[in-house]
């Protein structure tokens, strides 16, 4: 054991320079413990969590991509309960040709490419606000915009439901003397109603992070600016704004993440939404309608399109920004 | 930096800020509070009202008051099951976030102050799983339990909740910046077991960031949403926001009014976790933009 491993822990030793090796300067012997269990310690401490880890993580992605494979046959007149054969590219096949999960794919993108930007800039606005010299009491209003991010997502939603319901909206009310009314729940509004809860929840959360990213700009460099003469808005444009690069790349991914698994904001409006909200409304949404139609290995199918899908568009715009950046 | 203060205080009078970029910063940032504090007037408001009263006029201002009946009221709607909800939700939540922290720290620390075969690779694959939308792991996990008959069971819940790749990631962050190498090594000169100079040091150190990991993961626990409202099919073992979801969709079963009393409960705690605990938020988050 200890001849074994004494040549590995040395060269481990040469490949961790800057990093922390445990006991680079100690001489081994002067411990107890043999140097080969030494070495096989740190596991023990990520024992627990890369066991959870491979339960909960990769094995749910085995699983659902061989569910996947095999799909639901009838036999005869249906009589009998369906049987599950091998036949990797049936749900595939299915799920692309299934008007109501590729309608959920792109009113999802639509979403994504849509209501992200927006959140974003609304966030970055918010940010350099809080940032801005002219500003007075930032901690309120730092405070006010993340506190709907304290707010769990279906509880915003079922609130926002209020705002949004024809018996109660508050804001309706307000428009009535106007002869005005927002028809929220509308075929062509439904997407744009959830978009604004998505935005009301996270956009705080967003800007600070940003905010947080423009603290670290250091003050010489904004001190350079003014007194050369710039203005607010240009130092906002030319230092700022190219200085929180990093966070907005970071949020932007989150956010895209976060369009593709939209499920609970129109899982909660769909009952009062009078229909304008189907229950295949988002891709997760029609996977939990192919689970309670009985039929999972089509869910899974569905599932590992969009988990492709996500992937290569959170890869593609990391690459996108990454050649930018370089340039 | 003494001097930069000295040069700021010279220059003051040459910057001082016009009344008319005042006037916009502090009009934009109006508007914005006004959004984002709207809806919880609203839901404060309504639910101070006498019952019933709870969808009629703007709803911006308070009408009568009504609001310990409305608690009264709620508490004893299906046999009190709201406060069961609570309970429920806080055991998930409170337990959930305390092993996931307990997890996280002891993996992020020894990914930063260890070197070990695979921490490379291990460290890549937990990167990846921050990345990958967790809502999709939700229907084959309950697959997955239905085959192990967890369900209705609250480890369905606390298994995969326990489980946080941003927390390791946080975790290994902070072990990194907050903890010397030369202490730990003082520690090993001592004598120390690894195990003990973790607990004793290690932890010590990476306290204050194990609150805002503990933090982050509560508000998920609580915010989840799908997992729970699939593995968990009786109600008694359902956390709170299942269940309100749920005497929402049920629209005659349950007087929505109990439902906008509900909602407002059942937000209290973490909004009071949330303000009284501020400073921790910060910290995360400044980790997560900056690293």
């Amino acid at each position: 054991m200890t001849h074994l491993a004494d040549p590995v822990r040395a060269s481990a030793h040469r490949s961790t320079a800057g990093t922390s090796p445990p006991g680079r300067s100690r001489r081994p012997g002067s411990r107890t413990t043999r140097p080969g269990a030494r070495r096989l310690r740190p596991l023990l401490f990520c024992a627990p969590f890369i066991v959870l880890f491979a339960g909960m993580y990769l094995a749910p992605i085995a699983y659902a991509a061989v569910s996947s494979l095999f799909a639901l046959h009838r036999t005869g007149l249906g009589l009998t309960a369906p049987t599950a054969r091998f036949d990797p590219l049936s749900n595939y096949t299915q799920a692309l040709q299934d008007d109501a999960f590729t309608s959920s794919l792109i009113r999802v993108a639509l979403f994504g490419v849509v209501q992200v930007p927006v959140m974003l800039g609304l966030a970055l606005v918010l940010a350099l606000l809080f940032d801005a010299k002219s500003a007075r009491g930032k901690g309120f209003f730092r405070l006010s915009s993340f506190l709907p991010y304290a707010i769990p997502g279906v509880s915003a939603a079922l609130v926002w439901s209020f705002m949004y319901s024809s018996q109660s909206s508050p804001i309706n009310r307000l428009l009535e003397p106007l002869g005005a009314a927002v028809p929220f729940f509308d075929e062509d509004l439904a997407l744009w109603s959830v978009a604004n809860i998505v935005t009301w929840s996270w956009a705080g959360y967003n800007a600070i992070i940003i905010y947080s990213a423009l603290q670290a700009i250091p003050s010489e460099i904004l001190e350079a600016a003014r007194m050369d003469g710039a203005s607010a808005i240009r130092i906002a444009w030319s230092i700022k704004i190219p200085a929180v690069r990093g966070a907005l790349v970071l949020t932007t991914v989150f956010s895209i993440i976060g369009s593709a698994q939209l499920f609970n904001e129109p899982t909660v409006l769909q009952p009062v939404s009078g229909g304008s909200i189907s229950s295949t409304f988002t891709p997760i949404m029609s996977a939990q309608s192919a689970v309670a139609a009985g039929n999972h290995h089509y869910a899974a199918a569905q599932s590992v399109l969009l988990a492709v899908a996500v992937g290569v568009v959170s890869f593609a715009f990391f690459k996108l920004t990454e050649r930018k950046g370089q340039a | 930096m003494s001097t930069v203060s000295g040069k700021r205080v010279a220059l003051r009078p040459r910057r001082e800020t016009t009344p008319v970029s005042r006037g916009a910063v502090m009009g934009l940032l109006g508007l914005s509070a006004l959004y984002f504090l709207f809806p919880l007037w609203w839901l404060v408001v309504s639910a101070s009202k006498p019952f019933g009263e709870q969808f009629s006029g703007t709803g911006l201002w308070f009408d009568g008051f009504g609001l310990f009946d409305n608690i009264a009221r709620l508490s004893s709607q299906d046999d009190g099951i709201f406060w069961r909800w609570m309970l429920n939700s806080v055991l998930y939540c409170g337990v959930g976030a305390l092993v996931g922290t307990a997890l996280s720290a002891l993996t992020g620390y020894a990914l930063a102050k260890y070197d070990f075969p695979g921490r490379g690779a291990l460290f890549g694959t937990i990167l990846a799983a921050v990345l990958v939308p967790k809502v999709l792991f939700t229907l084959p996990l309950y697959l997955m339990f239905s085959g192990v008959h967890l369900i209705d069971n609250p480890l369905a819940v606390l298994l995969p909740s326990v489980v946080s790749p941003f927390g390791v990631y946080l975790a290994r962050v902070f072990a990194a910046q907050t903890v010397p190498d030369e202490v730990l090594e003082s520690g090993r000169l001592d004598g120390a077991g690894e195990f003990r100079i973790f607990r004793s040091i290690g932890l010590r150190m990476m306290l204050p960031a194990l609150v805002t990991i503990f933090l982050f993961q509560l508000v998920e626990i609580w915010n989840n949403y799908l997992l729970p409202s699939m593995v968990l099919g009786d109600d008694r073992l359902q956390p709170v926001t299942v269940g309100l979801v749920g005497w929402n969709a049920s629209h005659v079963a349950v007087p929505p009014p109990l439902v906008v009393i509900g909602s407002l409960v059942s937000v209290v705690p973490l909004v009071i976790a949330f303000l009284a605990l501020q400073r921790f938020w910060r910290a995360g988050m400044t980790a997560g933009a900056l690293k």
